[in-house]
């Protein structure tokens, strides 16, 4: 590929760094597609109490979205201070909502 | 002004979607877009909350869903997931074509979604005459995951013409803040699945 | 500089120019005259309501129109007045209070305003379409569902479009203010107008999506045959009311909090003081902002909500009072001992306080749950959020344009005029209003087109409306003033308020590229440091070196066009199918440009540095 970029001067340093973030991205992925088979499966054979069911989903999709957002957007890099505030932000701003609409409009 | 020379450097910086000024604003300000964005999502997962139930006769969010389908939905958007940070990571190593092609494969996936995303549309529709219309949990539910499904849409309207209109040039410093904060929409995109397929599949399937 | 460039120019040439503009100096005057013409019209709908209401069941206008004038008179205020008026001072003042040559999105600042501009058009073009809208400014469901005509349609459509430009103007804020402060200018030493504006967007950016939400709901509803809030199909018309407010209740703060940073800087200039507790104040800001966001539900108290949820709601409501007893507090400790120049900017922050506390406390009032059984829905609340949003809002803005007027046009109001202008208004307010706490105590409902005679109202009502023509002629006396000063106004010191901050080290206007070199702050008020130190003016942080400009673009016009022409389809397709072809001519325009502006390389220009070397001579 060496020639067809406008320089592949990228020091090999910083190559062998992206090379064990990725690795680190592979990773977080696995963990995300045997979290997301797990909830599959907990639904789809009912082995669990459904008492524990929804906040165990619940726990997984969130876990999930923490590595999407730590890893796969880099949250947990340097510089991303402000976009943490404003994710958080918008987070609680949501919550908020959800409580809201989800348990005080019938009452 | 030579642009072209300051935008085209000799050695790319590590970080190409942050080396101009510009850049640095399109990176921050796409991210604030998105908190706005997940309070927008919430107030729709709110409504559909609060209106799961209202099935006005028709049929219930556990009759409708099937799990095969929602769970090959999930596996191909994670995987583009996957795929798009292939292709930032190609970015990084100023390795334009892989990243053009890992795009690609990013777009098919996506493509793929939509349309088994439009084929259980359908289905609902005309096996199930649960439309729009039918019911409050109709609307909410068809809003929610159609809000979902024009983010996927435009997500890939958008990367398509970015990949276009740069495949001759390559990489520079002007475009690259273009595909980091699309990779960024794209990964907002799974966010909001991971809590659809949550929310509404499988705790439809429970609750 | 340039004004003067421009008025050389044809008329033509100005139009183009201000159609393609990306200057946020020239998009400031765009929202002040944007923002003042909607205020004027507001303004007119308030007369009219007033007439109809000086007399005991008067017939000056009938039962439905006057419904369209309450609605439209609410919803052009808030949306298409009070804020657009507010942006013209952020974006004239906030990158000059910074040292910043622009704002970071150029082209979306542009867009947001035109975004604005067209939304209120769409909202006002109901007026001649079959009737404007009559579910008040809150559009409650299940009457906004129900209302007959397109009335509503155009309020959705309008508010949809214009809050799209509202939320792109607030990202706009936030990334200018992080990232493009002048070197020195830390957090806690800008200014408390900018960071008041910081706040605001960051209320915008998460209050608005509620709105967006709200409304497509709303729009689904009544033009897609959706069943949200129709309860036949199960639908719930409280979620509108949970909507709405989660915007609506911050939306009270992003327009207060904009007000109270332009009275921090006002207080401090005209008392030669450093701001008191400028720590407190910045930290109270953020508390308010903080807590608005948890206090919505006060506005549903007779909902139904229980006592458990009415109660937390009342006391996160009552703790916002803490945070801006705090503001009121150091405001009066700013003064003391201060040496105070009254004049007409100061007056509006002198008459501020007191008009402002009176609406805080009846705020109070009306948070504790059980008395607002009382109060809801009846005058009372109509004149605590006029104390609060005239007395806080309506006077900040004035206060403002008299203060930046010299910088944003180059001439000083003429000071006479001004005092005229605050003296009548300022009485005329609280006549009007503050006879209306009495009004709804003894139980006259709001949104009443009569009342009956011998009920005790009568006297009430017909001071209400002699006090609200001392504010039309305080209005019209303000709108000779800007006549008069554009055409033999003083010309405008750089410095003329013996100011306190960046924006004062430039002339009056500024040039279009604001700073020729980027300031080295070194403190709060940074110009009174360089003043106190005897050098007067801020040490260059950089060399003399080319400086980069955005181009024009008429595409900002036409995008919000678009979106415009395609309002009208969604309108009109219910009854007609030819509104279709609207539908998608106007989204395939709007995204069409979206489609240009991302694919065409825009890279801007640059003014050499041996023409800036020139200009200095």
């Amino acid at each position: 590929m060496a020639e067809n970029t406008n320089s592949n001067e990228t020091n090999t340093f910083q190559k062998q760094k992206n090379k064990e973030e990725m690795q680190k991205q592979l990773i977080t992925f696995a963990l995300m597609i045997l979290f997301t088979i797990i909830a599959f499966a907990i639904v789809a054979t009912g082995a669990m109490e459904s008492m524990y069911v929804i906040p165990v989903l619940l726990i997984l999709a969130i876990t999930q979205v923490g590595f999407q957002l730590y890893y796969f957007m880099h949250m947990k890099d340097k510089n991303h201070n402000m976009p943490a505030v404003m994710m958080y932000g918008g987070l609680w701003a949501a919550l908020l909502t959800l409580a809201g609409l989800g348990v005080i409009t019938w009452w | 002004m030579s642009h072209d020379h300051s935008l085209n450097p000799e050695t790319m910086p590590n970080e190409p979607e942050k080396a101009t000024e510009e850049g640095k604003n399109k990176f921050l300000g796409f991210w604030f877009f998105l908190g706005g964005e997940t309070v927008l999502f919430a107030c729709l997962f709110g409504t559909y909350i609060a209106l799961r139930n209202s099935t006005a006769g028709g049929p219930t969010a556990n009759e409708l869903f099937g799990l095969e389908l929602v769970f090959m939905m999930t596996i191909l958007l994670l995987t583009s997931s996957l795929t798009s940070v292939y292709a930032m990571y190609h970015m990084k190593n100023n390795d334009f074509k892989k990243m053009q092609l890992w795009l690609g494969i990013t777009a098919i996936l996506g493509f793929t979604f939509l349309g088994l995303e439009i084929y259980e549309f359908t289905h609902y529709i005309v096996d199930y005459e649960f439309t729009f219309r039918s019911s409050a949990f109709g609307s909410a539910f068809y809003t929610l995951v159609g809000f979902h499904g024009g983010h996927v849409t435009f997500g890939l309207a958008w990367l398509i013409a970015i990949m276009i209109r740069n495949a001759k040039r390559g990489l520079n410093l002007y475009n690259a803040p273009k595909f980091y904060t699309w990779s960024l929409y794209w990964h907002f995109i799974d966010v909001i699945w991971v809590f659809i397929f949550t929310v509404v599949y499988l705790m439809g399937k429970v609750g | 500089m340039s004004t003067v460039a421009s008025q050389k120019r044809g008329f033509g040439a100005v139009l183009w120019d201000y159609l393609t503009t990306v200057d946020h100096k020239k998009i400031a005057h765009l929202y002040l005259f944007g923002g003042g013409f909607f205020f004027l019209l507001g303004g007119l709908e308030a007369m009219i309501i007033r007439i109809q209401l000086a007399v005991p069941e008067n017939d000056f206008v009938s039962a439905g129109f006057y419904n369209e004038l309450l609605t439209m008179h609410g919803t052009t205020m808030i949306f298409l007045a009070a804020m657009p008026l507010l942006f013209a001072l952020m974006n004239a003042v906030v990158p000059l209070q910074i040292g910043a040559r622009d704002v970071a999105f150029p082209f979306l600042n542009s867009l947001g305003f035109w975004l604005f501009l067209f939304g209120g058009l769409i909202l006002n073009l109901s007026w001649f379409l079959e009737g404007a809208p009559d579910a008040g400014w809150t559009a409650y469901a299940p009457l906004s569902v129900t209302s007959p005509g397109h009335g509503v349609d155009f309020y959705v459509i309008g508010l949809q479009i214009a809050g799209a430009g509202t939320l792109i103007a607030g990202i706009n804020f936030l990334v200018t203010i992080i990232n493009m402060r002048a070197p020195g200018m830390t957090y806690m030493r800008m200014p408390l107008f900018t960071w008041t504006t910081f706040v605001t967007s960051v209320l915008i950016l998460f209050a608005f999506p509620a709105l967006t939400i709200g409304l497509f709901l709303l729009m689904f509803d009544r033009m897609f045959g959706s069943a949200f809030f129709d309860v036949g199909l199960g639908g719930n018309s409280i979620i509108w009311q949970h909507l709405f407010w989660i915007f609506g209740h911050p939306e009270v703060y992003i327009l207060i909090l904009p007000a109270f940073g332009i009275f921090s800087e006002i207080f401090a200039t005209f008392s030669r003081k450093r701001l008191f507790g400028y720590t407190a104040m910045v930290f109270a800001t953020i508390l308010i902002a903080f807590f608005g966001f948890m206090v919505w539900a006060h506005h549903m108290f007779t909902v139904g909500l229980g006592p458990v949820a009415n109660s937390i709601f009342a006391i996160a409501t009552m703790a916002i009072a803490v945070p801006t007893g705090i503001k009121i507090f150091n405001w009066l400790a700013t003064m003391w001992g201060g040496r105070i120049t009254i004049n007409t900017s100061m007056l509006w922050a002198l008459g501020f306080i007191p008009s402002f506390t009176i609406g805080g406390m009846t705020g109070v009032m009306v948070a504790a749950v059980v008395a607002d059984y009382q109060y809801h829905d009846t005058y009372f609340v109509v004149a605590h959020f006029h104390y609060v949003i005239v007395g806080g809002v309506v006077f900040g803005i004035l206060a403002g344009l008299h203060y930046w007027w010299p910088k944003m046009f180059g001439r000083v109001l003429h000071e006479g005029m001004g005092k005229l202008t605050f003296w009548t208004f300022f009485i005329g307010f609280h006549l009007t209003f503050f006879i209306q706490h009495f009004l709804g105590l003894m139980g006259m409902p709001r949104r009443y087109w009569v009342f009956l005679e011998n009920q005790g109202l009568d006297t009430g009502n017909m001071i209400s409306t002699i006090g609200a023509f001392f504010m039309a002629f305080g209005v019209v006396v303000m709108l000779i003033n800007v006549v008069y000063t554009a055409l033999k106004g003083e010309k405008a010191a750089d410095d003329p308020w013996d100011g306190r901050t960046l924006e004062w080290t430039m002339a009056s206007p500024p040039a279009e590229y604001n700073f020729k070199q980027a300031p080295l702050v070194r403190g709060l008020d940074p110009l009174w440091i360089e003043k106190t130190e005897g050098k007067g003016q801020l040490t260059p942080a950089e060399p003399l070196g080319d400086i980069h400009m955005p181009n024009a673009s008429f595409l900002p016009f036409l995008m919000s066009l678009g979106l415009f022409i395609a309002g009208f389809g969604f309108i009109y397709q219910v009854d007609y199918d030819w509104a279709y072809i609207l539908l998608f001519a106007g989204m395939a325009m709007t995204l069409g440009c979206m489609l240009i502006r991302s694919l065409k390389d825009d890279h801007g220009y640059h003014i050499p540095k041996d023409e800036l070397e020139r200009e200095a001579d």
